[in-house]
């Protein structure tokens, strides 16, 4: 039983409480940061005043074994826990995030006018709308399908507006139910094999491999190039995938993604392809998994506006299903999550749907460039810090993400250290996966001079 | 003659003659289904999906306006079906969300992730406005995009192997997204119910309470007062059954509280009015049918501290684990909107607003009592459930749109309880509500 706290909140532990933790009567006082025992009043056969003992209620329903198998908190709120007891520690610090990939410069004007002019349009006669389609506005769904997917075969009808890539993500896992296998990546973004877990597609976790029982891990090394040795992977129904990937930064080759469809196809599979940082990309890798001929029959391909136009916040992304994904029974995919969309989600925000189409204007899609331009100048100055310390430097090049190899370091390790020397939040690489112990994924998000001053305070510390 | 079927998705075509059954043309479909499995994947359909028979309720009614325009492209339908907020949101809360909006476009107002659990300032203003004369903590509220979206999100958290109840009729998300997560059972066809979830019959005949002393032991118990779609509202000592009835069955209350502000009569407005109920029940809520913000999609989910599963283990840690692996926040606009909602003039202006649909509901009432038509509800909740005894609603459905092109929402659609009622509801254009009156006068 690992020993790492759950993320809590001190509010939800209260001495009087038998909620347990852990198997022992134990709650961790995050203030203390220890683990205390649980108090508990027992009964007292005084003469003066009996007390009653006081033990919680509990109901008779079981926990969802699923949720036991996780191993601690989502790997986020771990690191802003981490981030936030720092600054208690070191109030004086002023430290840097370039952890958690939070997107930190402003939303084009552009953009932001058409959100406030929606806003403001609920609360005439003429411009007040209810309920939306669940899939997305119409001019929406046409504006993702003719910027992103031009000339690809795929239609308005394919694409499912959504609050996110994370939530379309459990969305899918609702979808296909328990009885899947799947694949991801390792490392790979934590909301893959979280949600798998969740849905009950995996086994215990192993704690000597780090692995969850019953996924297939596909090892991207700087070695392999970080795309997997695909004659070693055994065949899963799902197949996870990230290019430009977070964390390692890369992004996969037009031929390395055929192999990938080529795979999926032979197997009968079907790709989940994250294309959330597809912008980011400088050379000519592939933007699109449709791209790719016979993508349409084995891809699913889900993105975001949060990386692309700061919509971190405002919540806004998409999902494509092409009408030629069939399961096994010819019944189409998409089908099935159209259901879902239907019946589990009600549509994003009538107010983020009119942000992402001013995204797809000419001028907004301009400036949505701009600032990604901005983040990737961020990056570069991350990547050639690194590299004039001498340090193996993967990424950076198609992603927000630089990919910093400590070989034979524990990264949570690295990770401490960094923030407690140099007061930079960071994220460690072994949170994506077994396949990211000895790296730490430093993200390029942050104003310019907090960028400069991070990688001052790294120059300092690893000279 | 010749028919030619084309697969819609390959090129495969099918040639049949014409006058061909509709049991041959389906088997057609599924010949050319079985045709393209060279092109499928092996991916096997997740069979809970298979056990839901039809699409969902509203999107089938969506689906029935929309031919029925296309059938009388002049005539004007009013819509009395899906629940659809009308009237604009007022000014000083559109405000807000567009001076947020603006402000995302400067270094000082921007904002990127915020707390999965939701803003902390609306989470105090909606523990101490919704909860202000009971005990509900700032930590124990998670705001959402909606209710529809947190009912899926709970089941996720409880999994497949808990056992459910909810009224009958109720709002289809319950059982949906319980047969969805694997909790239902198979469809038993003749009586419309899935063998595995417990029906809580709610009708004239019990006050629509459901007669508990008859009911079988469920993990979790979904009750929505007011009610969508009978719109009663249970009664202090209704909800005090239903409390003791948890807490002797150790099962969790999954308590819908979006139209608490409907209220009128003095009923509960929130199951933590309850004494015990913190220790039984969980209770979500929405903006949408209190603010207008179908379309904008805020609501929130209490789930207090002391609820705790069979192990000890608090569910709110598990809530907790879901929304921050499985959701990323409500729109921080829409949250900005939240708060402006909850403001003192907020809070006046959406009231109004709320009284309109009050209003409406009335008219409605009056109409139909008037023509004979025993009606129940409208008084603490935004529908009118009207009963055509020995009708099937469908049918009822049917002529009322044939009719006089009025969309209501047929009562078997909120499962089998809900035969021979017919739900209408009180949100639209108050003309659009008069005009609907006069032509249920002339038809009826």
């Amino acid at each position: 039983m690992s020993l790492a706290p759950q993320s809590i909140s001190t509010s939800m532990i209260s001495s009087s409480s038998s909620a347990f933790l852990s198997p022992s009567n134990l709650n961790f006082n995050s203030r203390q940061n220890a683990w205390v025992q649980a108090k508990r009043i027992s009964v007292c056969k005084c003469v003066a005043a009996p007390q009653e003992e006081k033990i919680a209620y509990k109901t008779k329903v079981s926990r969802n074994g699923n949720l036991g198998k996780l191993q601690a908190g989502y790997l986020f709120p771990e690191i802003a826990r981490r981030k936030a007891a720092h600054m208690l520690k070191y109030p004086d610090a002023e430290v840097i995030s370039l952890g958690i990939g939070d997107t930190t410069e402003p939303i084009p004007e552009v953009i932001t006018s058409a959100l406030a002019k929606r806003s403001y349009a609920l609360s005439t006669q003429e411009g007040y709308s209810g309920y939306g389609a669940e899939q997305g506005e119409k001019p929406l769904r046409a504006a993702i399908a003719s910027t992103f997917y031009k000339d690809l075969g795929i239609e308005e009808g394919d694409i499912f507006v959504s609050d996110g890539a994370k939530c379309d993500i459990s969305r899918l896992q609702i979808v296909f139910g328990s009885n899947v296998t799947m694949a991801v990546q390792d490392p790979s973004y934590p909301a893959y094999v979280d949600s798998s877990v969740i849905m009950g597609q995996t086994g215990e976790f192993q704690k000597d491999a780090e692995k969850y029982g019953k996924i297939e891990y596909m090892r991207c090394t700087a070695e392999n190039g970080f795309f997997p040795d695909l004659s070693t992977v055994a065949r899963t129904d799902i197949i996870f995938f990230c290019s430009p990937n977070n964390p390692t930064g890369a992004a996969a080759t037009r031929e390395q993604l055929t192999r990938l469809v080529q795979f999926a196809k032979d197997n009968g599979s079907i790709i989940v392809y994250d294309s959330a940082y597809a912008l980011y990309i400088s050379d000519d890798n592939p933007r699109s998994i449709f791209e790719i001929p016979g993508a349409k029959e084995v891809a699913i391909e889900t993105s975001s506006f949060s990386k692309y136009a700061g919509f971190t916040g405002v919540r806004l992304g998409w999902t494509v299903i092409p009408k030629e994904l069939l399961f096994s029974d010819g019944f189409p995919v998409a089908k099935d999550f159209n259901r879902i969309v239907c019946t589990c989600f009600n549509g994003a925000s009538n107010i983020s749907q009119a942000g992402g189409l001013a995204c797809l204007s000419p001028e907004g899609f301009k400036a949505v460039h701009e600032v990604i331009g901005f983040y990737k100048e961020n990056t570069d100055i991350i990547v050639e810090t690194f590299n004039s310390l001498g340090f193996k430097v993967y990424g950076g090049k198609n992603a927000p993400y630089v990919w910093v190899q400590f070989p034979g370091r524990s990264s949570w390790d690295v990770f401490s250290e960094i923030l407690k020397k140099t007061h930079v939040v960071t994220t460690p690489g072994s949170g994506f996966g077994p396949g990211g112990e000895g790296f730490i994924r430093v993200s390029a998000f942050g104003h310019r001079g907090n960028v400069l001053e991070a990688c001052k305070r790294f120059k300092h510390l690893y000279k | 003659m010749e028919v030619k079927l084309a697969c819609m998705v390959c090129s495969v075509k099918v040639r049949l003659k014409a006058g061909c059954s509709s049991v041959v043309r389906s088997a057609v479909g599924r010949l050319v289904q079985l045709v393209n499995r060279g092109r499928c994947t092996k991916v096997h359909r997740n069979f809970n999906l298979e056990k839901l028979r039809n699409g969902y309720l509203f999107t089938e009614i969506a689906r029935r306006e929309l031919q029925h325009l296309e059938k009388y492209p002049n005539a004007k339908v009013i819509s009395l079906g899906i629940g659809d907020t009308t009237q604009p949101i007022p000014d000083n809360i559109s405000m807000s969300m567009a001076n947020y909006a603006r402000a995302l476009a400067t270094a000082e107002g921007y904002r990127g992730y915020g707390a999965e659990q939701g803003n902390k300032e609306l989470r105090k203003a909606i523990a101490e406005t919704h909860y202000k004369d009971v005990l509900v903590k700032e930590s124990e509220v998670f705001v959402s995009d909606g209710s529809q979206c947190d009912i899926a999100r709970l089941l996720l958290v409880l999994g497949s192997n808990v056992t459910v109840a909810a009224q009958d009729p109720s709002f289809p998300a319950y059982i949906d997204s319980s047969v969805i997560v694997g909790q239902a059972g198979d469809l038993e066809d003749e009586v419309g119910k899935y063998c595995n979830i417990e029906y809580l019959e709610c009708g004239p005949g019990n006050n629509f309470f459901p007669d508990l002393k008859g009911t079988s032991r469920t993990d979790i118990i979904f009750f929505c007062s007011p009610n969508n779609p009978t719109g009663h509202a249970a009664t202090q000592n209704q909800l005090e059954q239903l409390v003791e009835f948890a807490r002797n069955n150790g099962s969790i209350i999954i308590f819908d509280s979006a139209y608490a502000a409907y209220v009128t009569d003095g009923c509960p407005r929130s199951i933590y009015e309850i004494p015990g109920a913190r220790e039984v029940a969980i209770e979500i809520s929405s903006f949408s049918k209190f603010s207008g913000f179908t379309g904008v999609r805020l609501g929130w989910t209490v789930v207090p501290e002391e609820l705790l599963f069979s192990s000890g283990f608090p569910v709110i840690n598990d809530f907790n684990r879901i929304i921050c692996t499985c959701f990323n926040g409500a729109s921080n606009i829409a949250q900005a909107g939240g708060l402006a909602c909850l403001s003192s003039e907020g809070l006046e202006a959406v009231h109004s607003v709320v009284d309109y649909y009050k209003e409406n509901t009335k008219i409605l009432i009056d109409t139909l009592a008037s023509l004979g038509i025993k009606v129940y509800g409208g008084i603490n909740a935004p529908y009118v459930w009207a009963h055509f005894p020995g009708r099937k609603s469908w049918d009822v459905f049917a002529e009322i749109l044939e009719k006089t092109h009025i969309t209501t929402v047929p009562g078997s659609g909120f499962g089998p309880g809900g035969e021979e009622y017919i739900r209408i509801s009180g949100f639209g254009h108050r003309e659009s509500i008069l005009e609907a009156s006069r032509r249920l006068e002339a038809l009826f």
